[in-house]
């Protein structure tokens, strides 16, 4: 702050209250900053909702990207050239890597990672559905990258300006690495539609499969959103669900005509007057399904998820007490 | 604040490691993220391969978590009250020298 | 070690650093023997590299999916390359050697195809893996031939990490608890047997002086450096005779079937297909 136009003592913002501060202090410190569309850091004070909502939001975003390895996991021993099966290596660990980036940020909410793995593990969290529908075929793994990756990166390049400073860089970062996700998977339907009739075959059907729940993942209509403005008041959302949908139609159907696929919607049309495409209704009678645990593979995620945890239990204790015997040993070394 | 820093683990759940990554000669190292490791070695590597995946890094650092002290943001203003108000400390104080080259 | 220094196959060829598609264009050929050598190496980490494959999303913690996945991509890195380099002498490319060929023609030696087990099994198998390949891609950077020597020093300073990965959970597990030390004892009981494989002198090496490792040349410091680290890490060299069959032909493998199955099904399902 080097201008003389706006001096930092003359900010409201720079203002903290003091130690001590009342609640209704706190609070407008707090309001401040979300109305400047300025940052929350770890250590500020915070509405006890906005905690729990955003410590609800990145841990199931975090538990989302862990699940949704599953799938694409399932083709790495069988991915068709050693290139594709480096690429979708790369990928997946991405995956993992992200799962880490956000776990990292909601703990810095208050809740350790081992406990939101609880809640996973314990059917208490959620994560995203799309993850319960099997991948089937290899062109899934094309349709799992360019279609839900790409609603993915549509929900997420508004979050990297999420009010909570920690949820908004994982953000930065991780949409920094999808970039590549999108466009792998674009690849490889491309490869697929321009390929023999099994392939182009393969393709379009995962295509069908995906595209419907691929939309989903921007959540139900707005008018059955009921949390959605809460969280677009503390600029945590920037968008409706509806507004990053029909974003996301925009930008698929020049997509897929590149492809040379088709999208299973005869209602898509573009719209001269709103500027859009329209598209048709969605089953959200499923969508709903899938989240009460009706979809394909919801058990069999959570039990490999569980699975992972408990025989790798040995494993940690042991790097544990590995860790605690080195240390005592040290201590005894320095003679303490 | 803990007066105590052992950053071991109490429990077989692995301790939180604080990340900070350079990433070029010359520059800074950058906080990146957090990782959970059972020890110092562990928690650079995992910090190698979770952080450093597209050559962001030429050098690793990882800190226990619970060995940062960070100040209290409930004392923000006093903590940062003085200096604010001292803006002769910043170059764009000066104005009678605009126009002089090389100052 | 030097992280700093560190390259992964996960990242783009920058600097001198080797990758597939540049031997492929480079118009390099290998001679007929020079290939058949490449080819075992490069089944070896085709192999492990797939068995590796299968933790991601199944590890210990999220930390190790990644680290193991690091490990089995830079493995697969390393049979792009090899692969890639003794199709050269035939006109083939590196998927028509991994994809289309049959059980009987691979090369592979043993201990990279057997089953991952527990996590102790799998740190067993990557701790003899990863000293044996150390050794043998310190002397193949010697190599007179220009593309292996390359390959090799690409693949030691990823060899580097996983022995050092190896060596770090071993000693984990070894001191850590005696449930763990116990699970790696019976791992490293259950790879011992087919160390002697590594060591076996195959077909084409004695035809590559100078180019060619001579593998039995690289046992004792093998054996010393191993066997310092099993005693480091408060576990025993296991007492086990070695299993016959050690020629790297599969003819007394159960595993390499089942492997190539699951690797080749969908590419032999759409012959001529590209991906």
């Amino acid at each position: 702050m080097t201008s003389t136009e706006k001096t930092p003592t003359l900010s409201p913002v720079a203002d903290a209250p003091a130690a001590g501060a009342s609640h209704e202090a706190e609070q407008a410190y707090f309001d401040a900053l979300i109305t400047e569309d300025s940052r929350v850091e770890p250590r500020d004070w915070m509405p006890e909702k906005y905690r729990k909502t955003l410590t609800r939001q990145v841990s199931q975003h975090a538990h989302s990207e862990i699940i949704g390895m599953q799938p694409e996991a399932n083709w790495i021993t069988r991915a068709p050239s050693l290139k594709r099966k480096a690429i979708l290596m790369a990928k997946v660990q991405d995956e993992a890597g992200h799962g880490l980036y956000l776990y990292s940020a909601a703990e810095t909410l208050g809740t350790p990672r081992h406990v939101l793995n609880e809640q996973l593990l314990e059917g208490r969290a959620k994560y995203s559905s799309i993850f319960n529908y099997p991948a089937r075929t290899w062109a899934d793994m094309g349709a799992i990258g360019w279609l839900v990756d790409g609603a993915a990166i549509c929900n997420q390049v508004p979050l990297c300006r999420a009010s909570y400073g920690p949820y908004g860089r994982a953000m930065v970062r991780i949409c920094k690495e999808e970039s590549f996700h999108q466009r792998q998977g674009w690849e490889i339907l491309y490869e697929l539609s321009h390929g023999t009739e099994a392939q182009k075959k393969m393709a379009q059907d995962a295509v069908n499969r995906f595209y419907g729940p691929a939309l989903q993942m921007f959540g139900p209509p707005d008018a059955d959103s009921p949390n959605s403005q809460q969280s677009m008041n503390w600029n945590i959302k920037r968008f409706s669900n509806d507004e990053l949908r029909q974003r996301f139609v925009d930008m698929m159907v020049p997509q897929a005509e590149a492809l040379g696929l088709t999208l299973p919607d005869p209602d898509i049309k573009w719209n001269e007057e709103r500027g859009h495409y329209d598209y048709g209704p969605l089953d959200w009678d499923e969508f709903h399904s899938v989240i009460q645990g009706k979809g394909p593979c919801n058990v069999q995620r959570m039990q490999r998820r569980r699975a992972a945890h408990d025989e790798g239990a040995w494993v940690r204790e042991a790097a544990a007490e590995y860790a605690r015997k080195n240390a005592e040993q040290h201590a005894e070394l320095m003679g303490a | 604040m803990s007066e105590n820093i052992t950053h071991l683990p109490e429990s077989n759940e692995w301790p939180l490691w604080e990340v900070f990554v350079r990433s070029s000669r010359g520059l800074s190292h950058v906080h990146a993220g957090s990782l959970h490791a059972p020890d110092a070695t562990m928690a650079l590597r995992n910090a190698r391969d979770l952080y450093t995946r597209r050559n962001e890094g030429t050098s690793v650092w990882v800190v226990p978590a619970e060995a940062i002290l960070a100040s209290d943001p409930d004392s923000k203003g006093g903590f940062f009250e003085s200096a604010q108000g001292k803006s002769y400390r910043h170059a764009t104080y000066y104005t009678k020298s605009e126009g002089v080259k090389h100052l | 070690m030097s992280y700093a220094s560190f390259e992964s196959a996960t990242r783009h060829s920058e600097g001198e650093s080797i990758i597939a598609e540049d031997i492929a264009t480079s118009g390099v050929q290998a001679s007929e023997a020079v290939a058949r050598y490449a080819l075992a190496l490069g089944d070896d980490a085709l192999m492990l590299g797939q068995r590796l494959a299968h933790w991601i999303s199944r590890a210990p913690e999220l930390e190790e999916d990644i680290a193991l996945g690091n490990i089995a991509l830079d493995l697969i890195g390393h049979a792009r390359f090899f692969l890639t380099y003794a199709g050269t002498a035939w006109g083939k490319t590196e998927d028509d050697l991994a994809y289309f060929r049959d059980e009987e023609e691979f090369r592979s030696v043993r201990l990279a195809e057997q089953e991952n087990g527990d996590f102790g099994q799998t740190i067993a198998r990557q701790l003899i893996f990863s000293y044996y390949q150390y050794e043998l891609y310190t002397e193949l950077m010697k190599s007179e031939d220009p593309t292996l020597a390359a390959i090799a020093a690409k693949a030691l300073k990823e060899v580097e990490y996983h022995q050092d990965h190896a060596t770090a959970w071993a000693l984990r597990l070894g001191i850590g608890t005696e449930e763990a030390n116990r699970r790696l004892q019976e791992g490293l009981y259950y790879m011992w047997p087919y160390i002697d494989e590594l060591f076996y002198d195959f077909e084409p090496v004695a035809e590559l002086p100078g180019v060619a490792v001579v593998p039995s040349t690289l046992r004792a410091r093998f054996e010393e450096r191993l066997h310092a680290t099993i005693a480091e890490a408060q576990l025993q060299v296991p007492d086990v005779p070695q299993a016959r069959g050690g020629d790297r032909s599969g003819v007394m493998s159960e595993h390499r079937g089942h492997i190539l199955t699951e690797l080749q099904v969908l590419a032999r399902a759409h012959p001529g297909a590209t991906w």
